[in-house]
């Protein structure tokens, strides 16, 4: 095994420069797969963390009949909540809100809004809500802390008195006058031009329902982790009327778009492959081609023919592995950098991703799944292709060969 | 001893197109010790049947006998295990792996039949020494000159302990300086060690060493003859 290794090795270095050529493609194609994937994966990630922490959490607990009927009459008690035990390893933590719509005015402005209801020291560290803070106060005992963008749209600042009304509880009337103590940014269009946060307390009070809230939003350490917790929270909620839902059941269109924009990226992958695969294909033919003289002396004085494709197989193995090697040597030290300094866009890339309600951030992925998946598709790829060699010494004729 | 033993050996190339009648009807043995040389013009068969001989190809009719074992039946693998352990060969030119040195090309039969380090150590030390080539053991082929590399493929075919070596023109290439030297090696194994040779050759300074000269003429022996 030894001498196969090292004869492999050796004829790898035969034609250093054929051995470079093809070893750089695969390196190349290897490079720019895992810098797109962990983009891809990347960007995935935040928008999931972006959703997840700010709509519907990894799992929401909900009133039975809240998802299909968002209304404030299926909110429920949460003194439920606080009788079940939620601890878990897997469950970094969860939250209260409360949520509703209500018209918001100021002087003869007057605009839809959504009200959060939220423990605001709680969300501070499930959706991050004090980074968003561009001025005044984020604690507050009974004011309001309002988007930028709707804001500005009721001429609303720090200070001014905004009005809500609405419906509450069962039906009953909900106005109140309520004091801006802060104002929110979000990179995130349909937050910016529409969201009111309150204490979850001043919500329920505006809405005549004490104690009641529409969701418990939980965090997992790992987002893909959903379908397993949800079953283990199941079984806690077992008597309930309530019910736990995943991200995905909550957000098909991003699980959807998600899908769409993973697999055109692996379409473009594809194509990189095919044009490689020529690449690697064409040494493999030089490599029989140039060499049926001696693969007939080898198989004149007594190597098998299994032996010669071991031989050869090993060569394809090491030229190949190098090629993902370099590639992935390359390419880990750039998504490491971009992975710990997000590429931020600016100008019309930034206003297109924020048309689409995202931000205008293009995150990456340290992921090994990454390397594994560019690896193994090179490999898959190496090893089709590596058919016509070792078919190639199947057929091999020595009297032929020995007269090339 | 025979260790080689034809009958009514013959090779059809193309039987179906155009057929060429390479060797017709040939009857030969070879006993152990011998220092044999298959001669005639360009054309006549010497590679073809020393090709069926080596179990390199196969004969179209009639049986070649190897030790007082039939190759005719044997399957393609067969054939090479049985090359591996019983026939050493030597071809015209380029016998050597490329990437592998002198010792290491000798070594590297003695891998492919499973020998111990040890053992393989010493027989390649000894080898390198009769052959005299003991300070080109560390040089590629593309170092070493075609003499030296001819005697390096002797020496290859030694290590296998077969029991014979079959050695097509393997003068062809050489200049006489090297002629002299390959020959002197090839006689003096046969006549102290009794190994075997076959070989096949145009070369007038060959013939003259040989202990046996079969001469073929368009693929029929024409003469045998022991000078
Ligand atoms: N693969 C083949 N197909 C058809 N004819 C062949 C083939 N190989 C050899 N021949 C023919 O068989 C005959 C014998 O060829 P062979 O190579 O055995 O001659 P040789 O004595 O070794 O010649 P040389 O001295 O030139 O090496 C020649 O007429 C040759 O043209
Ligand atoms: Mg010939």
């Amino acid at each position: 095994m030894i001498l196969y290794i090292k004869l492999a090795w050796r004829n790898v270095w035969r034609s250093k420069k054929r051995t470079w050529i093809t070893a750089s493609s695969i390196a190349f194609s290897v490079f720019f797969a895992c810098l797109m994937q962990s983009s891809q994966l990347g960007s995935y990630e935040n928008m999931i963390d972006n959703s997840a922490r700010f709509f519907t959490g990894h799992l929401g607990i909900h009133q039975v009949d809240f998802w299909e009927d968002q209304i404030i009459d299926n909110s429920f008690d949460q003194q439920a909540l606080f009788e079940l035990d939620l601890t878990n390893p897997s469950i970094l933590m969860g939250v209260p809100r409360l949520s509703s719509f209500a018209l918001a005015s100021h002087g003869d402005r007057t605009k839809g809004a959504a009200l959060f209801g939220v423990s605001l020291e709680e969300e501070a560290a499930f959706s991050y809500l004090e980074r968003k803070l561009i001025e005044g106060d984020y604690n507050t005992e009974s004011g309001v802390l309002m988007a930028a963008g709707l804001a500005a749209n009721l001429n609303l600042n720090v200070g001014d008195t905004l009005v809500l009304m609405g419906q509450g509880y069962h039906g009953v009337n909900a106005a109140g006058k309520y004091t801006v103590t802060g104002i929110l940014k979000f990179p995130i269009p349909a937050l910016n031009q529409g969201a009111i946060y309150l204490p979850l307390e001043t919500l329920q009070e505006l809405l005549s329902a004490p104690n009641m809230i529409s969701s418990y939003s939980i965090l997992l350490e790992d987002s893909q982790d959903t379908e397993g917790m949800k079953a283990h929270i199941e079984t806690i909620l077992k008597g309930k009327e309530l019910g736990v839902m995943t991200w995905q059941e909550m957000l098909p269109d991003l699980v959807s778009s998600i899908e769409l924009d993973y697999y055109g990226g692996w379409v473009i992958l594809i194509i990189l492959y095919v044009v490689i695969g020529f690449g690697i294909f064409g040494t493999f033919l030089m490599m029989i081609k140039e060499r049926t003289y001696e693969l007939g002396i080898l198989n004149a004085i007594g190597m098998t023919k299994r032996r010669v494709q071991i031989m050869v197989a090993i060569e394809i193995f090491l030229l190949i592995f190098l090629g993902v090697l370099m590639g992935v040597l390359m390419a880990t030290p750039i998504i490491l950098y971009f992975w710990s300094n997000p590429i931020l866009l600016s100008g019309d890339a930034a206003l297109a991703m924020e048309k689409f309600g995202y931000e205008p951030i293009i995150p990456f992925a340290l992921n090994f799944k990454i390397f594994y998946n560019q690896g193994i598709s090179i490999f898959v790829i190496a090893l089709f292709l590596a058919i016509y060699p070792m078919l190639a010494i199947k057929q091999l004729k020595i009297i032929k060969a020995l007269k090339e | 001893m025979k260790v080689i033993e034809l009958k009514n050996l013959s090779k059809i190339y193309n039987p179906e197109t155009i057929p060429v009648r390479a060797i017709n009807d040939v009857t030969l043995s070879v006993k152990e010790g011998e220092f044999t040389a298959i001669v005639g013009p360009s054309g006549c068969g010497k590679t073809t049947l020393l090709n069926m001989i080596g179990g390199l190809d196969i004969s179209s009719e009639g049986s070649v006998d190897i030790g007082g074992v039939s190759i005719n039946e044997m399957s393609e693998s067969e054939l090479t295990a049985f090359r591996l352990q019983h026939i050493g060969f030597v071809f015209q030119a380029y016998n050597l792996i490329p990437v592998l040195t002198a010792k290491e090309n000798i070594e590297f039969i003695m891998v492919l039949q499973n020998i111990d380090a040890k053992t393989m150590q010493e027989r390649s030390d000894d080898l390198l020494d009769r052959m005299g080539i003991r300070n080109q053991r560390d040089r590629r082929p593309s170092e070493l000159s075609g003499g030296q590399q001819q005697r390096v493929a002797v020496a290859r075919a030694l290590a296998a302990r077969p029991k014979f070596v079959l050695a097509d023109e393997p003068t062809a290439n050489l200049d006489s300086g090297s002629t002299e030297a390959l020959l002197d090696i090839m006689a003096k194994l046969n006549k102290e060690e009794k190994i075997t040779f076959i070989f096949s050759t145009h070369d007038q300074r060959v013939i003259d060493r040989a202990k046996r000269i079969i001469k073929l003429v368009d693929g029929e022996i024409v003469s045998d003859e022991q000078p």
